[in-house]
């Protein structure tokens, strides 16, 4: 066996602690306690490892990276192995001290997630009154010349604001938007029937998207994440298992992808156990759905199949119990009446008008 | 995405990277990359070389000037400008 091309990627999710609750959070239920997450050195060691066998980009997420209160020291230990950092947060807890030392230790970018254009509705979703908090984080980002991403999760109850949402995120200087429709994980699997849009506010998010990449003729870059439960195509998840990134979780369990959580015989090795190269060469979990020995029909023939891989093993796995079949989401897919059940008029969650909004499991330790 | 839409290069441009953008060399790949937030583009050809001149304060002749008297039989000053002109119309450089 030839060895896998090295990862270009990795997401270091530093804690599943977060300020914020919301309930499209694709965190698995099970959320990592505080007290088992990776020391300061186990991060740099991680970070160390990942830049000598080719990373080039992490991403520092969670939960909310800044609970991490040695967060600088982890940046500088990914900068100087050679790794591109892009913090991703809430906002909640940027402050003018706290960016300026994440920039001197070496942060390159920041990304910021908007739950919805009008306050309320953003602390209402987000469970947390966070939007005053995010507006400032926005302006210091700026304020300090880093490049500046927005996402926004899309779902029912913030596709209508798709305009206001775009103008704030243009008002605030964003560099990149990106507009990630929910992928249905974690609590976002969980909170579904509360999220799942209708076509027609599909359609008209479109749309809008549209008028705007015209308005805006690249000045801002506009990022559309498909709806795959409603296009009748997989999504190439992660661009192939164990083909280009890595997710190293707060207690260092390593997964190929961050929902592979939810697979329940995937037995994915530790960090603390493993060094990331074994754990990417030789480790069951990285090999099992690595290629595509593991595809049965309609993918293993299918002239689809070094595009999108089959799809996502977790969504194959939450929609059929089998994470080896073809992911449901295709339309292709012996299962795929299971999502159409869901997005199809007629269906309840796929009514005309969205049904009131709220009810949502919101995202809580030990609320699985 | 191309150039079109991007205005001209402004007279005297000193061409620099885009703070967003980093250009690396990755030991492990031996390639030349331009690392950027949600991306990395692996560069090709003499596109580094191009690129590493870019430092806000060459201009568009000293790169030129700079890349002939270097690197003999590198791209003409017609490739180059072409080639800043695209990385700039990606919004790389600026
Ligand atoms: S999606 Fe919301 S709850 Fe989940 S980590 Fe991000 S900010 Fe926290
Ligand atoms: S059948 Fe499989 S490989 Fe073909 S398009 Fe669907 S998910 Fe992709």
């Amino acid at each position: 066996m030839t060895a896998a091309p090295r990862p270009w990627a990795l997401l270091a999710e530093l804690t599943h602690g977060c300020p914020l609750h919301c309930p499209y959070c694709s965190n698995p239920l099970e959320l990592v306690r505080r007290s088992r997450e990776l020391s300061t050195a186990e991060w740099a060691e991680v970070m160390r490892q990942a830049g000598e066998f080719g990373v080039v980009h992490t991403h520092l997420s969670g939960g909310e990276p800044l609970l991490r209160g040695d967060l600088a020291e982890i940046v500088t230990a990914a900068e100087s192995a050679g790794i591109y950092t892009q913090l991703v947060t809430s906002g909640v807890g940027l402050d003018d001290a706290r960016l300026a030392a994440l920039a001197a230790a070496g942060l390159r970018s920041v990304q910021l997630s908007v739950q919805h254009a009008d306050p309320a509705a953003a602390d209402r979703i987000a469970g947390h009154r966070a939007f005053a908090a995010k507006e400032r984080a926005a302006a210091l980002v700026r304020a300090a010349g880093l490049p500046l991403g927005l996402n926004v999760v899309l779902h029912r109850d913030n596709l209508d604001a798709l305009d206001a949402l775009i103008q704030r995120g243009v008002d605030w200087g964003a560099d990149r938007i990106e507009l990630a429709n929910t992928q249905f994980y974690g609590w976002a699997l969980r909170n579904r029937d509360a999220l799942l849009p209708t076509r027609d506010q599909l359609g008209r998010a479109r749309e809008t998207v549209q008028r705007w990449r015209d308005r805006l003729g690249g000045a801002t870059d506009l990022v559309w994440v498909v709806p795959d439960y409603f296009d009748g195509v997989a999504k190439p998840c992660m661009g192939g298992w164990g083909a280009v990134s890595l997710t190293v979780a707060p207690d260092g369990t390593a997964l190929p992808c961050p929902a592979a959580a939810s697979l329940p015989d995937l037995d994915p090795p530790n960090v603390r156990d493993h060094s990331l190269e074994w754990i990417w060469d030789h480790s069951g979990a990285f090999n099992r759905y690595r290629g595509e020995g593991w595809m049965r029909e309609p993918c293993r023939t299918c002239s689809r199949r070094a595009e999108d891989f089959g799809g996502c093993r977790c969504q194959a796995y939450a929609l059929t119990g089998d994470a080896a079949r073809t992911d449901p989401a295709c339309a292709l897919s012996p299962d795929h009446g299971v999502i159409r059940a869901l997005t199809d008029t007629g269906h309840p969650a796929a009514a005309a008008t969205p049904a009131p909004t709220g009810g949502y499991a919101y995202r809580k330790p030990g609320g699985g | 995405m191309t150039a079109a839409g991007t205005p001209p290069a402004p007279a005297g441009w000193r061409p620099a990277l885009a703070p967003a953008v980093s250009l690396r060399h990755d030991r492990v790949r031996d390639a030349d990359l331009l690392v950027l937030p949600e991306r990395v583009v692996v560069l090709r050809g003499s596109a580094a070389r191009i690129l590493r001149l870019c430092d806000g304060d060459r201009d568009l002749d000293t790169i030129v000037a700079e890349l002939e008297s270097r690197f003999p039989g590198a791209p003409v000053a017609d490739d180059v400008r072409a080639f800043l002109g695209r990385m700039r119309g990606e919004g790389w450089i600026r």
